[in-house]
């Protein structure tokens, strides 16, 4: 009871003592609608309001086996303000002739904090397999120590759950020369046989790609590759025959605008 | 290169009274001034005028290698030197014949609003082919300079200098006179700076820690966990302690009087004379570290105001500041003006010689400085350290009022000296999209020369230093604070004020005549020399009624700095960062005088 008393007393008494110490905060520029009248409706900074496009393609790449070559590719657009941003995501395979592992995600993107995007939208698996349709919400920024990051939930018109998570570090081994290893995991809470998606863990792209920064829009790699299915989705593709997974060497180029 | 146009002889004093023109500095005669991108002499026009007719158009200019059709005044980079007289009204015609809108800010000088040159601000700007008559009384002298304040002309080469005789005799008059006006050239557009800004804040950075920089930072550090911890403690925060200039010498070419430094601008002297260099940075974005090894300046005169000579061997000019320093070279032998950016990754350069075409040593470049946790405004603590084993001495005192921190009261620490005053004080900025860091322990840096500065040998200006040479004008103290924080998400590449971009901020109001106490807590880790348009930002570094007289600041960062300003001239004035991305992402406040 007494311990009880003297916190409510301490937390009265810091309350108060908040209270008459924290000064009275104005800000001498805050906001106020129509204040200025710009002469000829100028305003004399016009790029805090710009938008902006941009497009990366993170992967770019051959991925060499005896079997055959595949090509993979992994980027984005978006074009927006500071806030608020279309961006489109797309990801794919090309093995023998078929296209894999297709994700093409449309979302609006909202900056929320320093480092962090919310993103919500539509993601439309297009390849040669059956398309399925989802709604997209996740996140996307940069996590302490330049941990790049994004993680998104979906859910498909069939009433599934679904998440991606992606990561990536550079490692700067020179100012050009840049050790990334960067993975990509996909989940789901249902099996989807006929585009080879297991529940639970389902599977994993993943490399360590060493480029060189020739430019900073244009870099080529080399890099060690893995793509496999994992726990359900393991058993589902061996018993269609094929390999559930192989290790890669890969090579690409990274490029932006 | 060409050799006549590298070639300035300077106005002697003989000539000047002489009026002995012919010979001397023929190529800085404002009619003289129309050969197609030939850079500056230097030179000030024999004698002052009051009637000026400038036309801004379009020119080739080439430089090192680096082509662009130059939005300019009179066809060359920079423009002409406007030499005026104080006491006098000037008339200045400004033709627009380029095909977008235009303007001319006359930096540092004291007018009506309605001539200040702000497009929005002060008028609507200058149409495409149209005139504009600036007019206005000369209440100053000194040294300052013009340019464009419409769509990035500026960054793209449309400055030059201004250089107002006193009325009084002039106690700095020497034998020679050059304006040493500093600048970048590139061949990048702008937008395109600011469009890979965006996509990538370290775009034009190749200065990082990396694996192959970690032996030597271990060796700097004592050891490698030192330098590991280091590193991740820049890391943790998502910063970088190599972020010195956010544009570099990768497309920038620094410039000397629109000289490359292969060009070798020349500066004519002869043994014994006392020469005067009016050093202007005129940069976009760039601070310059500038020494002329071998000779002692004598810092005569900031911003255009006189101060009490200060004997140095180098000092930090950020952007839009200006320093006239007076040199006595007494040997037969050419010096080297060195001029190195602050993150080092190029220089411009000149030379003072007693005969064209000489040179000199030019010597190497310093080490790039490093950000420290003094520059987060987490005072002298080192990284890891937590904040209450922290030692109080050396602290600034006057700085503490507006801390937050758990476990200590401070509130009346404050305003002790000035219980009635007003204080605006928006509080510590939010941390959010548009912010990165709070300065939790701002620290009192004018008696700093600056990052990159301390300790390196050399006697280095620092604005304490900086005494005025008579009294300021208005005695009165101020009657209100106005506390502003220099904010920023690198990350994103936004820049503002108290958490805010432009577009998301009111004015700042200020009543006329009012007298006012501006504070800046610098919550970045770079420099911002912010630049307040119409009003004089009077320095309190400890001069007492002496504080130098500036238009142009620069906020060290992880500091607390203030000035006064009196409100004496109505009207809605500019008032923003002078690295001019920053400014142009929202570094930028409309200051209301009414």
């Amino acid at each position: 009871m007494r311990a009880v008393l003297a916190t409510v007393l301490f937390l009265v008494g810091a309350g108060t003592a908040h209270a008459k110490d924290s000064p009275q905060y104005q800000a001498a520029d805050a906001p106020v609608p129509g204040a200025v009248t710009h002469l000829g409706n100028i305003m004399p900074v016009m790029m805090d309001q710009s938008s902006w496009f941009h497009g990366i393609l993170e992967q770019a790449e051959g991925r060499y086996a005896p079997s055959g070559t595949d090509f993979r590719w992994d980027g984005e657009v978006w074009y927006g303000t500071d806030y608020d941003r279309l961006w489109i995501k797309s990801e794919g395979t090309l093995e023998k002739g078929r296209l894999s592992d297709g994700q093409q995600d449309i979302l609006y993107s909202r900056a929320i904090s320093t480092y962090w995007n919310l993103q919500g939208g539509v993601r439309v698996d297009l390849d040669d397999g059956p398309t399925r349709t989802w709604g997209a919400f996740g996140i996307q920024g940069l996590a302490l120590y330049q941990f790049e990051f994004q993680a998104t939930g979906y859910v498909s018109d069939r009433g599934r759950f679904g998440a991606r998570v992606e990561g990536s570090y550079d490692f700067l081994l020179t100012n050009r020369l840049i050790l990334q290893p960067q993975a990509e995991f996909n989940l789901y809470t249902k099996s989807d046989s006929s585009r080879l998606a297991g529940a639970g863990l389902s599977d994993v792209d993943a490399g360590l790609r060493l480029r060189y920064e020739l430019w900073r829009k244009f870099a080529p790699y080399v890099g060690v590759t893995y793509s496999g299915h994992l726990t359900q989705a393991r058993r589902i593709v061996r018993d269609q025959g094929e390999k559930p997974g192989s290790v890669r060497f890969s090579l690409g180029i990274r490029s932006w605008f | 290169m060409h050799s006549f146009s590298s070639l300035a002889r300077g106005l002697t004093r003989r000539r000047f009274v002489t009026s002995l023109g012919a010979g001397a500095c023929l190529s800085a005669l404002p009619q003289q001034a129309k050969a197609e991108g030939r850079p500056s002499s230097g030179c000030l026009p024999a004698m002052p005028s009051n009637t000026w007719d400038l036309e801004v158009s379009r020119t080739h200019v080439s430089l090192d290698g680096k082509s662009m059709h130059a939005p300019s005044i009179g066809g060359t980079v920079p423009g002409p030197i406007l030499r005026w007289k104080q006491g006098e009204t000037v008339t200045l015609n400004v033709r627009n014949m380029l095909d977008e809108t235009t303007s001319i800010h006359w930096h540092g000088i004291r007018v009506p609003a309605n001539m200040d040159g702000v497009p929005g601000l002060s008028f609507a700007g200058i149409p495409p082919g149209e005139t504009f008559t600036y007019r206005f009384r000369l209440h100053q002298s000194g040294t300052y300079w013009y340019h464009s304040h419409s769509n990035m002309q500026e960054a793209m080469g449309l400055y030059g200098a201004i250089v107002i005789d006193p009325i009084r005799p002039d106690p700095n008059v020497c034998d020679r006179d050059y304006v040493v006006f500093l600048g970048e050239w590139t061949d990048v557009m702008p937008h395109d700076i600011v469009n890979n800004l965006k996509m990538q804040d370290d775009y034009y950075v190749f200065r990082q820690r990396t694996a192959a920089s970690f032996p030597k930072e271990a060796r700097e550090a004592g050891s490698a966990m030192a330098a590991l911890k280091d590193r991740l403690a820049w890391s943790r925060m998502n910063m970088a302690a190599t972020d010195i200039a956010d544009v570099s010498g990768a497309i920038y070419t620094y410039t000397l009087n629109g000289h490359a430094p292969d060009m070798n601008w020349n500066g004519l002297f002869r043994p014994g004379e006392r020469v005067r260099l009016r050093f202007i940075n005129g940069a976009t974005m760039t601070l310059f570290d500038v020494r002329i090894p071998g000779l002692e300046m004598l810092v005569v005169q900031a911003d255009g105001n006189d101060v009490e000579p200060v004997p140095v061997d180098e000092f930090r000019i950020g952007v839009a500041e200006t320093y006239d320093v007076i040199v006595q070279p007494k040997e037969d032998r050419a010096y080297t003006i060195f001029a190195q950016s602050e993150d080092r990754t190029g220089f411009a350069r000149g030379t003072l010689a007693p005969r064209v075409g000489m040179s000199s040593l030019i010597p190497p470049m310093d080490p790039r400085p490093v950000r420290t946790m003094v520059d987060m405004g987490m005072g002298e603590m080192k990284p890891g350290e937590s904040m209450d084993h922290m030692s109080m001495s050396g602290m600034d005192m006057k700085g503490m009022d507006h801390m937050h921190m758990a476990g200590m009261d401070m509130s009346h620490m404050g305003h002790m000296a000035m219980p009635q005053m007003e204080v605006d004080d928006p509080g510590p900025p939010p941390i959010n999209v548009e912010n990165q860091n709070v300065a939790m322990m701002p620290m009192d840096r004018t008696g700093s020369p600056g990052d990159g500065l301390e300790n390196n040998g050399r006697r280095v200006l620092n604005y304490k230093q900086l005494r005025a040479t008579r009294p300021g004008a208005d005695p009165r103290p101020p009657s209100r604070e106005i506390i502003l924080h220099l904010t920023g998400n690198m990350e994103r590449y936004i820049w503002g004020f108290n958490g805010r971009k432009f577009s998301e901020s009111g004015p700042i109001k200020l009543k006329k005549g009012e007298r006012v106490r501006f504070t800046l807590i610098n919550d970045t880790m770079m420099e911002h020399p912010i630049h307040l348009h119409g009003l004089w930002s009077e320095l309190e570094n400890g001069q007492g009624e002496y504080r130098p007289y500036k238009h142009t600041i620069i906020s060290q960062p992880g500091s607390r700095m203030s000035y006064l300003v009196t409100a004496d001239v109505p009207g809605m004035w500019a008032y923003h960062c002078h690295l001019l991305y920053h400014m142009d992402l929202g570094m930028f406040r409309t200051v209301v005088v009414s």
